[in-house]
């Protein structure tokens, strides 16, 4: 039982696998700057293909990694979007138009010096300030989740202007 | 609350206010309350007599009043006296008008004495205790309880109840808890207390953040808002059966407040796409939307009477206080001064409302008249004081202040004056309701 479940999860982990790195290709050639596909003789048998094509994953995870880690900043109380928020959230809804089977959400986050209640409200402004960027984008709201933490998950502990300016921000995570 | 209930209480002696005593039937004049200058009043605690004498009676009636002449004095109303300046003998001194020697009290500048006398019989204790004016030379109050030793603390608390509303007309705090948040455990949990920070209890076990406690006028519920479920829900809890209703609708579920007097309450919710306040049923139906404005609307306070409510909005750009008639429907901003005011809180008696307002990057407990009359700051050069709460006489302020490092709760009369931190605790402790 415990073999087969192994087998089946195997399976659905590779076949989306397989589909999604298959589907990439295209892309990763527009980009031009992997040199992994030079490398992958054509001529090798099947199953070398298969491995050849694993390897070639992280182009896609490291495209994942800048839509997970680049996040959008704001002013002191306010869930307007910056002109450099608003480039950010450009090159995500393109990865995101690239990439149709993503859904994510978008956390509305704050800075300490504000109370907690209006800033819970503020996050969510934040947050949905993104999506909403995001929709006009062409990104389908159905794939986007909203969440607001206020001030109660700050990324840099300190209190200093600087961790303010890290902390006034919303969060992107691949669902 | 039930707890009072449970006690057995004999009241003896005669009747407290004879007909056609000098001092009427109230005897609210004592302490006027609305007073904002107010004179402590000078009270003499001497030493309570105990009727056998020995060691461990005479250790239970040193503890009771200890905590007989703390609870008093967190009022705010009195100047405790110092007891080496008393002439008096409790073993050997009378405790009846007659025999109580008034100028003894007078010429050190007492102004009302209190007596005790405390017996203790294996697990029962019996307690008398008699509130003088000895200036008028008069017994205001006189009060027999009988209990268990465990009992102790709800005996003194009944007493110190008893002379409040002997002396201001109404029955004061100490029969009132505190809700508030606590992050001891690594997540933001909701914790209660007594009045004075006294025997914290963990309400909630969530292991996530949890915020924003809100008691019913009756104290059986808590509504609080927590990420449960991944998302910031706003959760109704019988604090006598823990049932539980949950309003988890998409976006934002925060910042409960109970109607005076029902089993509804405000809250702010963004499911239509922004944060707007609206009325609840105790069960989480709701009633109607009371804010219809871009912008956030948050943190609603009601009035004694139900009928209006201040609350938060940043429809003028900046969070600042309105107030929302409901029978009229009209809103009014309330504050203009400073462009971060925020976390109302309507005071019990009606006409006045705190608020934390942000002054050259720091927060400040300001109170403002509900008519708008000009706002007097009541913190100041303390770091942060944010959250402020009435207490249920109106008397006094719930706060959290970052002043000593950590976030901690505090207490101060309703003039700022008197300030003082409730309690310690592990991590900090952020939110005080006060529980009316």
């Amino acid at each position: 039982m415990q073999k087969k479940l192994g087998i089946v999860l195997a399976l659905l982990l590779v076949i989306p696998g397989l589909m999604f790195t298959v589907s990439c290709q295209k892309k990763t050639v527009a980009i031009a700057k992997e040199p992994v596909m030079e490398e992958a003789p054509p001529e090798e048998p099947m199953e070398e293909e298969k491995e050849a094509v694993i390897e070639e994953e992280p182009v896609p995870d490291k495209m994942a990694e800048l839509f997970v880690q680049e996040d959008i900043h704001f002013e002191f109380d306010k869930s307007t979007l910056t002109p450099t928020a608003q480039d950010i959230l450009s090159r995500k809804g393109e990865w995101l138009r690239e990439n149709p089977d993503v859904s994510f959400t978008i956390e509305g986050h704050c800075d300490e010096r504000g109370t907690n209640e209006y800033n819970l409200a503020l996050g969510d402004r934040r947050a949905e300030s993104a999506k909403a960027f995001l929709v006009d984008l062409g990104i389908d709201a159905s794939r986007i989740t909203t969440i607001s933490y206020g001030e109660e998950r700050p990324v840099d502990p300190g209190h200093n202007e600087e961790a303010w300016a890290q902390n006034r921000r919303d969060h992107f995570v691949i669902d | 609350m039930n707890g009072w209930r449970i006690l057995l209480i004999g009241i003896i002696t005669a009747s407290l206010w004879a007909p056609g005593s000098a001092g009427g039937r109230t005897g609210y004049e004592y302490i006027d309350i609305n007073q904002p200058f107010l004179r402590k009043m000078p009270l003499a605690v001497p030493l309570f007599t105990t009727v056998s004498g020995d060691a461990q009676e005479t250790l239970h009636a040193q503890k009771a009043m200890e905590l007989l002449t703390a609870t008093l004095d967190f009022t705010g109303y009195f100047q405790i006296m110092d007891r080496g300046a008393f002439l008096y003998d409790p073993q050997k001194d009378g405790h009846t008008t007659a025999s109580i020697n008034f100028p003894n009290w007078t010429v050190i500048g007492a102004e009302l004495l209190i007596l005790g006398r405390y017996e203790l019989r294996g697990d029962d204790i019996g307690v008398e205790f008699r509130l003088f004016d000895t200036v008028q030379g008069r017994r205001l109050i006189g009060k027999r309880y009988t209990g268990k030793a465990s009992d102790q603390r709800r005996i003194i608390l009944r007493f110190c109840s008893e002379v409040i509303y002997a002396l201001t007309g109404n029955r004061g705090i100490f029969e009132h808890k505190i809700a508030f948040v606590s992050n001891g455990s690594g997540h933001k949990e909701i914790f209660t207390c007594e009045f004075d920070g006294y025997d914290p209890q963990q309400v909630t076990r969530n292991g996530t953040i949890t915020l924003f406690p809100s008691w019913s006028s009756d104290g059986n519920w808590i509504a609080f808002t927590s990420y449960v479920k991944g998302k910031p829900d706003l959760y109704i809890r019988s604090l006598k059966d823990k049932r539980e209703t949950v309003i988890a609708r998409p976006g934002i579920n925060i910042s409960p407040a109970w109607v005076p007097g029902k089993f509804e309450l405000a809250a702010t919710l963004s499911y239509s796409g922004d944060p707007e306040i609206y009325l609840l049923t105790g069960s989480g139906k709701i009633i109607k939307r009371l804010t219809h404005n871009a912008g956030n609307d948050v943190s609603p306070s009601w009035a004694p009477d139900g009928q209006k409510m201040a609350f938060v909005s940043n429809r003028a750009g900046s969070p600042q206080i309105y107030i929302k008639d409901l029978e009229s429907g009209t809103e009014r901003r309330l504050t203009f001064e400073g462009n971060y005011n925020t976390q109302p809180s309507w005071s019990p008696r009606g006409d006045r409302i705190a608020y934390a307002s942000m002054v050259d990057g720091n927060h400040n407990i300001f109170v403002i008249g509900a008519d708008g009359e000009a706002p007097v700051q009541l913190t100041r050069d303390t770091g942060d004081n944010e959250a402020p709460s009435w207490s249920p006489d109106g008397s006094l302020i719930v706060f959290s202040s970052n002043r000593e490092g950590p976030s901690r709760i505090y207490v101060m009369t309703a003039f700022g004056t008197d300030q003082r931190r409730l309690m310690e605790m592990k991590g900090d402790q952020t939110n005080p309701k006060w529980s009316y």
